[in-house]
C-alpha cells in the first residue's frame, strides 16, 4: 500500500464543508411554499488538488476566508474532510479514525500561528518538546533516550539545555516559535503542516525563524505546507504555490512562474496590492473593489467574478477549472481562452 | 534642516513616557524629539516594545495610570499639550487631533448605531444643528467608499466587515476636520487588497483636507509608500530620522539597515534573509551606553560607555550611531 516514490502529501479534490447547526427555530424559514427547515453549510474548501514531493516547500496564500488554514487543519486531520482523497507518504488518511492516525502523525507535523496560545502555559520546555515522541515510543529503551534527543532538538533550533526546565511565558514570541518548531521535529517527519508560522513575529524575528525552517529543510529533507497571507514571505520560502480564493484554488505555480507571470486576476491584484519598500516598478495596476462574498452563498459560476474587473457573462454561467498553461501553471480563468478581454 | 521653511505643526521636545509598575519603571518612551509641518505624513517605524504607540498615546493625553508622562514638551501651535488639563484636551481631541486604532473591530461602540457615533463628534466640536450634521456624516461616509450612505448610517458595527469597520474609523477620525491625524497600525488588522484601498483613501483624504498624519507602523514597507519622513525607533529611543527615500535606500543607523534587509522583499533574490540577531533587551532593565549594542554587528567599546545620541548625518539623515554606517555599506 505504501509506496516509496509517492508524494510526501496528495490532494485529490478535497473538500470541506461545514454544517451550522443551531436548533430547529433558528433554522426556520418562511418562503412561497410555507415553513422549511434552512441547512446553511460554509462551503470552506471546495475540491483542492496538489501534491507535495519530498523535501519540497509549498505555500498556499489568500486573504482571510479563503480556506488556506481550514486545508492545512483538514490535512493534519484536525477536521476529517467532507470528501476527496488525502493521501500522506502514499497512504490515504482521509477516513482515518484517531487510533489510524496515530502512526501517521510520525509522518506529519504541525505548527501553529500563535506562539502564545500553542504551547500548554502548565508544561515545562521539556515536557512540551517531548510530548509526540513519547506517543511515538513503545519499548522502554526507546523512552530513555528521549531527554537526550530533547536537548539535541533544542540546540538544533538555537535554545539551549537550560531552557528545558522553563515555562513558556519565561520566553519571547520568536524563542516560543523556536520551540513549537522543535515540538514539531520531535518524530522526525518527512512533513509540516505551519499554518502562518511567522505573521505573529516582528520583522527581524520573522526573518529568523524562516531561516531556520529553510535550514531545517535542507538538513531533514523536509517537506511543507506553509500557510501565509503574506507574499513576500512566501516569494522567500516556497518552491511553489498555490493561490485560494473563497476555498478554490485559482492557480497553482512554482514561484519563480507565478511572480514573473501571474495569469489569474486575482493573482494579480494580490501582486499589486503587496505594498514594497522600493521604490514603485512599473507594476501591473489591478485594483480590487468590494469584499470577499460569504462562503454561506458562493457565487455562481467563477468564485472571483464579483470582484473580477475582467468578468464578463461567461464567468456568472460556467466554473472555471483549473487547467495547464505550461511550466507546471496551472490556472482557473476563461481569460485563457479569451485573452482578447483582458484588457482593463 | 531644509526644510524649516514650512510652518511646524506639532513639536515633540524631549518626550518621557514611564510605566510604574511593580516590577520597575518601564522607560517605554524615553527623550523622544520629533516635529511634524503642516500637510505632511510621517512615519514612526519601530517593533514591538519600541515606544511607538506610546508616543501616539502621548500626544493625545491617553496615558493612564501607572503610565505617566515624565518631562518634555507636545507643542500645537504653540501650545504645550502636556500641560494642558483634561478640559482643553477633550476640546482638542477629535477637532485638532484625531485618532485611527488599530483593530476596527474594538475601536467602535457596538452598542450605538454609526451614524449615532459619527454624530457625536459633530455634536461635541462644531455648531452645526441636526440636519447640517445628518448631511454632513452622509457626505463623509460616501467619500470613504460605503456606498447607500444614508442607510448605512443606522447599521451597526457588526454589520460591517472590517475592511468597511476601517472606513467608519477613519470616516469619524476626519469628520471634524483635525489638522493632525494619528494612525496607529491602521492596516494592521486587515488584507492586503484591502489594505491598499485603505492607504489609497487615506492618502487621497489628507492631500484633499490639507490635515498631516503619524503613521505608527510596525510595517516598512507600508510606511515607505505613505510618508514623507520617518521616524525609527528603539527601546524608547530615536535612533534615525529622515526623508523617506534616503532613509530607505542608505540608512545611517545599523539597526534601520536590519530591519530593511530583515523583509523580504518581492524584489529581493536573496536566497537567505539578513537577520537581527537576539531579541529586544528588557526595557526594564536596559544595558549602559547604546541599547543596540548587544545586536549590533559593528558594536566597539565605546557603545557600551556612552549612550550615542541624535546628530545630524549625510542629506536629511540624523542618526544616534557612534559608527554610522555610509550609504551602500551593510551592517
Amino acid at each position: 500500500m505504501i509506496d516509496a516514490t509517492a508524494p510526501m502529501l496528495e490532494v485529490r479534490n478535497l473538500e470541506m464543508h461545514f454544517s451550522l447547526g443551531g436548533s430547529v427555530l433558528e433554522r426556520l424559514r418562511f418562503g412561497k411554499k410555507g415553513p422549511r427547515l434552512d441547512r446553511p453549510v460554509v462551503r470552506a474548501v471546495n475540491g483542492v488538488n496538489f501534491s507535495i514531493e519530498r523535501g519540497e516547500i509549498m505555500a498556499l496564500v489568500g486573504e482571510s476566508g479563503c480556506g488556506k488554514s481550514t486545508v492545512a487543519k483538514t490535512i493534519a486531520r484536525i477536521y476529517k474532510p467532507t470528501g476527496g482523497e488525502l493521501r500522506i507518504d502514499g497512504e490515504d488518511v482521509a477516513e482515518h479514525d484517531f487510533a489510524q492516525m496515530l502512526p501517521v502523525r510520525a509522518k506529519m507535523q504541525m505548527i501553529f500561528q500563535d506562539p502564545y496560545a500553542s504551547l500548554n502555559p502548565r508544561q515545562k520546555v521539556r515536557d512540551i518538546v517531548a510530548e509526540p515522541l513519547l506517543q511515538q515510543t513503545t519499548t522502554a529503551a526507546e523512552r530513555r533516550e528521549v531527554p537526550a534527543k530533547i536537548e539535541a532538538l533544542l540546540a538544533r533550533v538555537g535554545l539551549n539545555a537550560e531552557h528545558a526546565g522553563r515555562y513558556p511565558h519565561q520566553f519571547s514570541g520568536g524563542q516560543r516559535q523556536r520551540i513549537g518548531i522543535a515540538r514539531a521535529l520531535s518524530v522526525t517527519p518527512g512533513l509540516i503542516v505551519a499554518d502562518e508560522p511567522v505573521s505573529a513575529l516582528d520583522v527581524s524575528i520573522q526573518a529568523q525563524i524562516l531561516n531556520l525552517m529553510k535550514d531545517l529543510r535542507d538538513e531533514f529533507g523536509l517537506a511543507y505546507l506553509f500557510i501565509s497571507h503574506d507574499l513576500s514571505v512566501v516569494h522567500h520560502i516556497a518552491d511553489k504555490i498555490g493561490v485560494m480564493y473563497l476555498g478554490f484554488m485559482v492557480e497553482n505555480a512554482p514561484r519563480d512562474v507565478l511572480f514573473s507571470r501571474p495569469r489569474h486576476p486575482y493573482t494579480r491584484a494580490l501582486l499589486s496590492a503587496a505594498p514594497s519598500i522600493k521604490e514603485k516598478r512599473d507594476k501591473e495596476e489591478i485594483e480590487l473593489t468590494g469584499e470577499v462574498p460569504s462562503a454561506l452563498s458562493l457565487p455562481s459560476g467563477c468564485c472571483f467574478r464579483t470582484r473580477c474587473p475582467f468578468a464578463w457573462d461567461r464567468c456568472a454561467a460556467e466554473r472555471p477549472s483549473l487547467r495547464d498553461v505550461g511550466e507546471g501553471q496551472t490556472v482557473a480563468c476563461h481569460l485563457i481562452d479569451e485573452p482578447e478581454r483582458d484588457v482593463v | 534642516m531644509a526644510d524649516t521653511a514650512q510652518p511646524k505643526l506639532l513639536e515633540v521636545r524631549n518626550l518621557r513616557t514611564y510605566f510604574h509598575t511593580f516590577a520597575g519603571t518601564v522607560k517605554a518612551v524615553n527623550g523622544v524629539s520629533f516635529d511634524i509641518a503642516s500637510g505632511e505624513v510621517m512615519g514612526l517605524v519601530g517593533e514591538s516594545g519600541g515606544g511607538k504607540s506610546v508616543v501616539g498615546f502621548s500626544i493625545l493625553g491617553l496615558i493612564d495610570s501607572p503610565g505617566k508622562i515624565e518631562g518634555g514638551q507636545i507643542l500645537l501651535d504653540g501650545e504645550d499639550l502636556v500641560k494642558a488639563g483634561e478640559t482643553r484636551l477633550r476640546e482638542i481631541r477629535g477637532r485638532d487631533i484625531s485618532m485611527v486604532f488599530q483593530d476596527p473591530m474594538t475601536s467602535l461602540n457596538p452598542l450605538h448605531s454609526v451614524g449615532r457615533q459619527m454624530d457625536e463628534v459633530l455634536r461635541l466640536h462644531s455648531e452645526l444643528d441636526a440636519k447640517a450634521r445628518h448631511t454632513a456624516c452622509v457626505e463623509m461616509l460616501e467619500s470613504v467608499g460605503i456606498s447607500r450612505a444614508e442607510e448605512r448610517l443606522k447599521a451597526y458595527p457588526h454589520q460591517f466587515s472590517g475592511g468597511m469597520r476601517q472606513r467608519v474609523v477613519i470616516a469619524i477620525a476626519l469628520l471634524a476636520r483635525p489638522r493632525l491625524i494619528i494612525a496607529d497600525e491602521p492596516t494592521t488588522a486587515l488584507d492586503v487588497t484591502i489594505q491598499s484601498q485603505i492607504l489609497k483613501l487615506m492618502r487621497r483624504q489628507i492631500a484633499e483636507k490639507g490635515a498631516s498624519m503619524i503613521l505608527v507602523t510596525h510595517d516598512l514597507a507600508v510606511v515607505s509608500e505613505m510618508a514623507d519622513h520617518i521616524t525609527v525607533l528603539y527601546c524608547g529611543n530615536v535612533v534615525e530620522r529622515g526623508r523617506t527615500r534616503e532613509l530607505i535606500e542608505a540608512p545611517a543607523h545599523p539597526y534601520t539597515r536590519g530591519l530593511i534587509d530583515s523583509i523580504p522583499d518581492l524584489s529581493n533574490r536573496h536566497e537567505r534573509l539578513q537577520q537581527i540577531p537576539g531579541t529586544v533587551p528588557d526595557i526594564r532593565n536596559l544595558p549602559k551606553g547604546c541599547n543596540f549594542r548587544d545586536r549590533c554587528p559593528r558594536a566597539q567599546a565605546l557603545c557600551a560607555e556612552v549612550e550615542p545620541i541624535l546628530t545630524a548625518q549625510r542629506g536629511s539623515l540624523s542618526a544616534a550611531c557612534h559608527f554610522p554606517l555610509s550609504p551602500g555599506e551593510t551592517a
